[in-house]
């Protein structure tokens, strides 16, 4: 049985013009310790869907459809009190902003410890010696001094480290991190990323890693899933998706990637744009911007092809690869 | 031979703009209350500041496209904004053809203004929310040629939109009618109206999705090459700067590091922080994160370390450079570095 | 034609169709000022008209009570006047003094809030400690002294002459500073957006930038100020006319009227005090309930207090 079992979620909200679909048909499962990237660009859905695991849809937005479940339970069909137990403790999440997670009138540690005592029965004392623990884990230095620090007082990448020393503490079984490095710099970025991911294989922790940046998806996830217009049209091993992505919108934009095209030559650009969520195309969402698109293309969604682990929602993917 | 090398050589003969030990401070406390503080036993009156571009050398050749990168806070928006004259510099000049423009009143500096534009990072705020597409464009013509008539400025809207690939249809609909792209593309209109030569890019592309990135790049790269145009491009984006620059400057804490063609800085970095940078890029072909580890954190421009600004984070730091500020020095192929190290022979 | 198809599709449009109380206070707002300026034409009297006013039809009440007339149907006040049509006079002195009042207020205010917040430094720093004075005193306080002081000097007859342009200078010099500072603090928030970089990069004198390009940008929260600005200067011209330094009684505004009515109200006339007092505060109330609703619309960081 895997660890989180999305099916068939479908998220809305309702709009002045019309309810607006921000999630349509969106399945897929998470085993315990794997490491599953969900990529698309802004608009795409990706961070609705990671908000609609822990049922935090922000409002009005709401979600009509579909089942989570975690461990087998479905997370819709349980109470305030029992969604506690597994939301913040079973399941975690870090943010592209730390100051989401961060309180700034609070220390990191009253923080930390409140955050430990509300899931555990835990005395005070040993509470913080777990926090120092879990900021020696994320190589702060001197995590005695840094636990009575107020959030101001850290550098963005230190706060950053904070947030993922934070998500540590109860021992999740699951990590979700929204763009966790997007507003930092590259070497700070790649740093995070690595204490990230070795955190997530040293502690047996599942991660899901919500970025529209290939290359970070490239080296720190084993599956991936790309998302377009709030629908997943692709899903597979991520080496397989970057060396041979079948999805005619994967393909461009890996191809539209500078380092895909010799220096000084025109990039492989999609054309046009992601259509707003108002008024998704009928038919297939990516065909107004499809090179390979048929007149089927604008009538027919496109169901998925392949395995549960390796599919495709595109009409002329059969014929591609055959042609290849 | 690169068409990059091919560029770089073509153009060294021309020099259009040239910086010249540029520096720039923010003082940080405004009242003379502020200033005072006990130490010692005694009232001292101290003024701090944030330096932000600490002497910058730098000459843009016609044609090139230069890229400034760094990360947040070394400097490189501030360089762009004085280069354009919208911050004062606090030391050093900037002349353009030949011609020194940082200490020009704003009448002396209008046929420089002509000549030179800028694209901005944020495409929700550089254009007026109040204002049509067609009044954005139309506005800098007007003010520098007052005689155009209707007609020939409604052609001049309608060619330029449709160069930058906006529906010149669309020039009556306000800038939250479009999307991010499209708001970058009129803005990029917008600096090509008065036709420049030289156009400083502030991130332009930073805010932008993917795939709308690649659109924004071609269009840059087109306009460069059908008007002839020169680039100032400053970006953190390293992957873009190497598809994209005809040479690079490095900048941290306010200062060059290193000013090498790009083709040869990306095959062969010279500088410690230039090698940190590029090994931190995510590729697409790693399988793992893989980067140089850099010790500490950046400090803040307000206490600038002694000798040479990045030490405190270089494995390779000596004593020389803790109290030494290193020049740029030519490392032989024409790459300008700025180490001890590199010079003394200690590293490659 | 283009800026009323933009606003006949505003979410500002959409947002007021949905409120209920919005429609309401604007449709009562909307009722009492066509009602107070056709006032000449719907009035049954004309309150200014000496020949219309017979001291004999002093203090009748209202007609439904039994002492009523049928000719007053809100009664008449001590000096003979219908009640009804005094009150229509009085709302429209009101509205026009609390309209012109913040016209003032508003060119000020915006004219100083701009210049503080585009130039910033000294002028900045003068102009808000300027503001920051007045505002230590009350407007009432201000207005007291200055509207006793000039009848003192000048007499009750030149006073009563001006006294509408007295209020309307006194209350809109008095509150400038609100504007000043809420032009001031979203002109600072302006001026660092990118837009106005990008014209201040290609060439354009300042005059042109501040108002051109600042200005417009910052309507929205002057918009939201001047609604309840408008509540405001109704209410210190009542209350001056009340203490006896508004309008005259000749030409009387809500608060003369108010006042006017206060002396008999234990003698049993109440009706005097009582109308012209629900009057003003169901329009001070629509008012203020319709600035409340903008303010939350249109920019609910900005503005303050």
């Amino acid at each position: 049985m895997a660890l989180l079992e999305v099916k068939n979620l479908e998220v809305k909200f309702p709009l002045r013009q019309g309810e607006l679909t921000a999630l349509r048909d969106v399945s897929f499962s998470l085993d315990r310790g794997e490491r599953l990237g969900i990529v698309g660009e802004s608009g795409a859905g990706k961070s609705v869907a990671a908000f609609a695991i822990l049922n935090l849809v922000s409002r009005p937005g709401y979600i009509s459809g579909g089942k989570i479940l975690f461990e087998g339970r479905d997370l819709a069909g349980l109470s305030r009190s029992e969604l506690r137990t597994i939301r913040g403790n079973r399941i975690n999440m870090i943010f592209q902003d730390p100051m989401m997670t961060l309180n700034p009138v609070l220390t990191i540690g009253t923080q930390m410890i409140e955050c430990l005592r509300a899931h555990r029965r835990i005395t005070p004392a040993a509470a913080r010696q777990l926090a120092i623990e879990k900021l020696r884990a994320v190589s702060i230095p001197s995590p005695e001094a840094r636990i009575d620090q107020y959030p101001h007082e850290l550098s963005g990448g230190m706060r950053q480290r904070v947030v993922i020393a934070i998500a540590l503490l109860t021992d999740p079984s699951v990590i979700i991190a929204d763009e966790p490095t997007t507003a930092l710099d590259v070497t700070i970025q790649a740093e995070i990323m690595e204490l990230l991911l070795e955190l997530c294989e040293h502690n047996n922790v599942a991660l899901i890693l919500i970025t529209h940046d290939l290359g970070v998806v490239s080296q720190v996830t084993q599956r991936a899933i790309v998302m377009y217009a709030g629908r997943i049209v692709e899903e597979g091993a991520t080496r397989r998706i970057i060396d041979s992505a079948r999805h005619p919108y994967t393909q461009g934009l890996i191809n539209a990637l500078p380092e895909r095209t010799r220096p000084g030559q025109r990039l492989n650009q999609i054309p046009g744009v992601m259509p707003s969520l108002m008024d998704i195309p009928q038919g297939c969402a990516f065909h107004p911007r499809c090179q390979l698109r048929i007149d089927a293309c604008q009538q027919q969604l496109p169901a998925y092809s392949g395995s549960e682990h390796a599919r495709v929602a595109c009409l002329r993917v059969d014929e591609q690869e055959r042609a290849q | 031979m690169s068409s990059q090398a091919v560029a770089a050589e073509k153009s060294a003969a021309e020099e259009l703009l040239r910086v010249e030990g540029l520096s720039r401070e923010f003082p940080l406390t405004s009242g003379l209350l502020e200033q005072l503080r006990f130490e010692g036993g005694k009232l001292v009156r101290r003024q701090e500041s944030v330096r932000a571009v600490n002497g910058v050398d730098l000459q843009v050749r016609r044609g090139e496209a230069l890229c400034v990168v760094g990360e947040s806070g070394c400097g490189k928006s501030t360089l762009a904004r004085v280069v354009m004259g919208l911050i004062r510099p606090t030391a050093g000049s900037v002349r353009f053809e030949g011609t020194r423009i940082d200490n020009l009143s704003a009448e002396k500096l209008l046929p420089f203004r002509r000549k030179m534009q800028m694209i901005f990072q944020n495409p929700y705020a550089s254009l007026n929310p109040r204002m049509t597409v067609k009044q954005t464009l139309e506005e800098p013509v007007r003010f520098h040629s007052p005689g155009i008539g209707r007609a020939a400025l409604g052609d001049k809207v309608n060619d330029v939109m449709r160069s930058v690939g906006v529906d010149p249809g669309w020039n009556e609909r306000f800038p939250h009618e479009f999307s991010g792209g499209q708001r970058q593309r009129i803005s990029i209109a917008r600096a090509l109206m008065t036709d420049p030569e030289f156009i400083v890019a502030d991130e332009p592309i930073s805010a932008l999705d993917v795939s709308i990135q690649a659109q924004v790049l071609n269009l840059l790269m087109e306009a460069q090459e059908q008007r002839g145009l020169t680039y100032l491009f400053i970006t953190h984006d390293l992957s873009v700067v190497e598809h994209f620059g005809t040479r690079v400057a490095v900048m941290y804490l306010g200062a060059l590091c290193e000013l090498a063609i790009t083709g040869q800085l990306f095959s062969r970095p010279r500088h410690p922080y230039t090698q940190a940078l590029l090994s931190a890029i995510p590729r697409l072909d790693q399988e793992r994160p893989s980067h140089m580890k850099l010790m500490g954190e950046v400090p803040t421009p307000i206490n600038l370390p002694s000798g040479c600004f990045f030490h405190p984070r270089c494995v390779h730091a000596q004593d020389r450079c803790r109290h030494e500020l290193p020049k740029l020095f030519d490392s032989g192929d024409g790459t300008l570095v700025a180490c001890h190290a590199v010079q003394e022979g200690r590293l490659d | 034609m283009r800026y009323w198809r933009l606003f006949r599709k505003s979410a500002f449009l959409y947002r007021f169709r949905k409120d209920k109380v919005a429609v309401a206070s604007f449709s009562v707002l909307m009722l009492l000022v066509v009602m107070s300026f056709s006032a000449p034409l719907i009035a049954p009297y004309d309150p200014y008209d000496p020949v219309q006013i017979d001291i004999m039809d002093s203090d009748i009440p209202p007609s439904w009570q039994a002492e009523g007339d049928t000719r007053f149907a809100l009664g008449t006040d001590a000096q003979g006047r219908d009640m009804w049509s005094t009150m229509l006079y009085g709302t429209r002195l009101s509205i026009t003094i609390g309209l012109f009042a913040v016209l003032l207020q508003s060119l000020l205010g915006i004219a100083l809030g701009l210049v503080a917040g585009y130039f910033g430094g000294r002028i900045d720093s003068f102009l808000m400690r300027l503001a920051d004075i007045q505002l230590s005193f009350s407007t009432l306080m201000v207005a007291i002294v200055v509207l006793a002081v000039f009848q003192a000097s000048f007499g009750t007859e030149l006073y009563n002459e001006l006294a509408l342009f007295m209020l309307i200078l006194v209350i809109g010099i008095a509150e400038w500073p609100q504007y000043a500072r809420t032009v001031r603090a979203s002109v600072l928030a302006e001026k660092r957006k990118e837009y106005v970089d990008a014209v201040r990069v290609i060439g354009l004198n300042r005059r042109r930038i501040m108002f051109r390009h600042i200005l417009p940008n910052t309507l929205s929260p002057i918009l939201v100020i001047s609604t309840v600005q408008v509540a405001n200067a109704i209410m210190s011209e009542a209350a001056l006319s009340f203490l006896g330094l508004g309008m005259p009684v000749n030409q009387p505004s809500l608060g003369s009227l108010i006042n006017s009515g206060f002396e008999f109200i234990l003698s049993g006339s109440w009706w005097i005090t009582t109308f012209p007092a629900l009057l003003l505060v169901v329009l001070v109330l629509v008012i203020n309930l319709l600035g409340d609703w903008m303010r939350d619309v249109l920019n609910p960081k900005l503005y303050k207090e």
